[in-house]
């Protein structure tokens, strides 16, 4: 079985904050990492490989500096990945992203299985799997729990749905977005960086695509504009409880007390 | 819509680093003279407005649609058996008072087998008419058949703007038909408003919650949003159904399937932080195992339960089913005190509906004081315990 792990790069922390003086972003100079979810979603494909065999392979978009996650999951066990990088796609928004990822993914190769992670850590949409699954035409199904086998071109699985747990059989080709907490993830092998070559990750730009139109990626692709951003609001009043601990103490309790929750 | 121009010209060794630097997401770069800019770029425009007009935004014409071919605000009717989820009364209650700006219908859309009951539940908050599908083909959610649904549906009425709730059924469904409808989507809104041009005005926090973000889709329709569980407040039911139930078919071959659902298990009974009336928050500065004691100790005599905040949810000190946040639950109690938690906004936007905000925190300056009705700047320890014998106290009094 040929599996496609879409995994994201996100910052390190999410300390962007807005300057309240001036209203734009202040720059915060921590690291990227592998998105934490994606760590699960590339755990439950290394493991299918183990189980069934085929292959692993891996796909990002993002600036070039993307490419840190693809070798970071070479050296988890991938087999090679691909990093969609082109100032045309500059400003996505889940639509415009979720298209570009599905041209990429036409042009890489033919896989049985993409699995994605939930969400990501920096947008928190949980939405590009299913877009993506939409524009390759594929049935998706989301917060999977477990890949439980695959016979004949169908790959059965538990998802969890709201207030159920699910099994079910899906016929491959499909996308299916791994849920978080899942498995423990494996720590990337040291031996394996030492010995990565060039050829394990590829880049490619919109040029490699079918579609060569700019106006499908990147902002001029995406249907949301966002007006503007400001730093959350401040609207209650502070009320501070002063006083000695005691004296704090008796104020909250009063406050419980004036909630009934006695 | 537009793009970012770069003047060439007017880069130099010099200026480059101090251009460089100006984006927040280190989408420029300076490579053989020549400035360039990544796919990183989130459009924030910083750099229009920092770099003295060496980069500037371009304004390029996009096909507008006609709004006025779009009408209706539509809630998708979310529901499980017989029982409609409650996050779709409070949508209906939203798109009620959105409706109010435009004299736009509201509408439900339901897809479900045997909802019958569900269709004449939602009459009674506010809903024109329900759409509904009903067919066995519709039995347990499986994407195909629900999306070729939702499509239709998209198709016959034109609804201008569709509100579904986040849930693992509605964040499947919502992104498969936005895309079939290259339409904008925007996840987890907090805040929803209307613009007399039918444009929805969607906020959300975003770059991981420290910042909200306002977003509209002003050349695509129908407009698409999805919005958390207790987000917006759940209006009274009328005492009479009132609108109209419309019935829908959707051509047979468009509901194939590759999926097909073998066994469904009802979860197990499971901590439900978003149900509860009264919230004990422990985050970091409150992780030690004797506080987590006490406040579970706090919780019990009040009725209430333990969550906490996303580092200890990662840390795997608490079960990230009580984790409040953006990546958690939502949660909207009458009381919630929060134990070391220093309140990124992430986790704000989970709780900040709550009646009753109490923070206990040693730093003034914690961001939870700015959204606590009660700042107590102080040690968890010493008043933890103190409150707990005073409730235990009061309780022993009252029996």
């Amino acid at each position: 079985m040929n599996i496609l792990v879409c995994i994201k790069q996100v910052p390190g922390s999410n300390n962007v904050e807005v300057d309240p003086v001036t209203g734009t972003l202040k720059r915060s100079g921590v690291k990227s990492k592998m998105n934490p979810y994606d760590l699960y979603a590339l755990e439950m494909a290394l493991s299918l490989q183990e189980k069934i065999g085929g292959t692993v392979e891996t796909l990002t978009m993002g600036p070039p500096q993307a490419k840190d996650i693809i070798v970071e999951s070479v050296c988890m066990g991938a087999k090679r990945g691909f990093v969609l990088s082109d100032r045309n796609f500059a400003g996505a928004d889940v639509l415009a992203t979720a298209y570009t990822v599905s041209q990429g993914i036409r042009i890489c190769g033919q896989y049985d299985l993409i699995i994605c992670g939930k969400q990501t850590t920096d947008g928190d949409t949980a939405q590009v799997g299913a877009e993506v699954a939409e524009y390759l035409g594929y049935p998706n199904v989301s917060n999977v729990l477990s890949v439980d086998g695959m016979k004949d071109g169908v790959i059965s699985l538990t998802a969890s749905l709201d207030e159920e747990i699910v099994k079910m059989t899906v016929k491959t080709p499909c996308v299916i977005s791994a849920d978080g907490d899942i498995n423990t993830p494996r720590l990337p092998s040291y031996k394996v960086k030492q010995a990565i070559t060039e050829d394990a990750v590829t880049f490619l730009s919109m040029q490699d695509f079918s579609d060569k139109d700019a106006e499908h990626y990147g902002l001029h692709g995406s249907a949301t504009q966002v007006e503007r951003i400001f730093p959350p609001e401040k609207t209650k009043e502070r009320r501070v409880l002063e006083g000695t601990a005691e004296e704090q103490t008796a104020a909250i309790f009063d406050l419980v007390c004036r909630q009934k929750l006695i | 819509m537009g793009k970012l121009v770069i003047d060439q010209s007017r880069v130099n060794p010099e200026n480059a680093a101090s251009i460089t630097s100006v984006c927040p997401f280190n989408a420029i770069s300076y490579q053989n003279g020549k400035l360039d800019i990544s796919a990183a770029c989130k459009m924030c425009k910083i750099c229009t407005k920092k770099t003295g007009g060496i980069i500037t935004y371009e304004e390029t014409e996009k096909k507008e649609v006609d709004k006025s071919l779009w009408k209706g605000i539509c809630v998708y009717a979310d529901h499980r058996g017989d029982t409609v989820h409650r996050v779709t009364y409070e949508l209906c209650g939203k798109a009620r008072e959105l409706a109010k700006v435009t004299g736009h219908p509201v509408y439900a859309l339901l897809i479900g087998s045997g909802v019958e009951g569900c269709a004449k539940r939602l009459l009674r908050y506010g809903v024109d008419k329900v759409f509904v599908y009903d067919d066995p083909v519709f039995k347990g959610f499986r994407i195909e058949p629900y999306a070729a649904a939702f499509y239709d549906f998209i198709q016959k009425i034109q609804p201008s703007s569709v509100l579904i709730g986040a849930t693992n059924l509605g964040r499947q469904l919502a992104p498969r038909i936005a895309a079939r409808c290259k339409a904008g989507l925007t996840a987890d809104c907090t805040v929803l408003e209307m613009k007399e041009n039918t444009d929805l005005v969607q906020i959300r926090p975003a770059f991981g919650g420290n910042i909200m973000a306002q977003i509209i889709s002003t050349h695509t329709r129908p407009q698409f949003c999805t919005v958390r569980y207790k987000v917006f407040s759940e209006p009274r039911p009328e005492k009479e159904e009132k609108g109209e139930i419309v019935p829908m078919t959707v051509d047979p071959e468009k509901t194939a399937s590759a999926i097909e659902i073998l066994s469904s298990e009802e979860k197990p009974k499971d901590i439900d932080i978003s149900e509860a009336d009264v919230i004990v928050a422990v985050g970091r500065g409150a992780s030690g195992e004797k506080e987590r004691a006490q406040a579970q100790e706090l919780a019990d005599l009040l009725g209430g339960v333990v969550a906490c905040s996303r580092p200890l949810a990662e840390a795997n000190i608490y079960d990230p089913k009580r984790q409040i946040g953006l990546s958690g639950r939502t949660v909207k109690p009458k009381f919630i005190i929060t134990l070391g938690i220093s309140g990124a906004v992430q986790f704000a936007a989970g709780m900040k509906g709550s009646d009753m905000i109490v923070a206990i925190n040693k730093d003034k300056n914690a961001p939870i004081f700015d959204i606590a009705d009660y700042t107590v700047v102080g040690d968890v320890q010493e008043i933890l315990p103190r409150l707990i014998n005073q409730v235990k106290e009061a309780k022993a009094n009252v029996q």
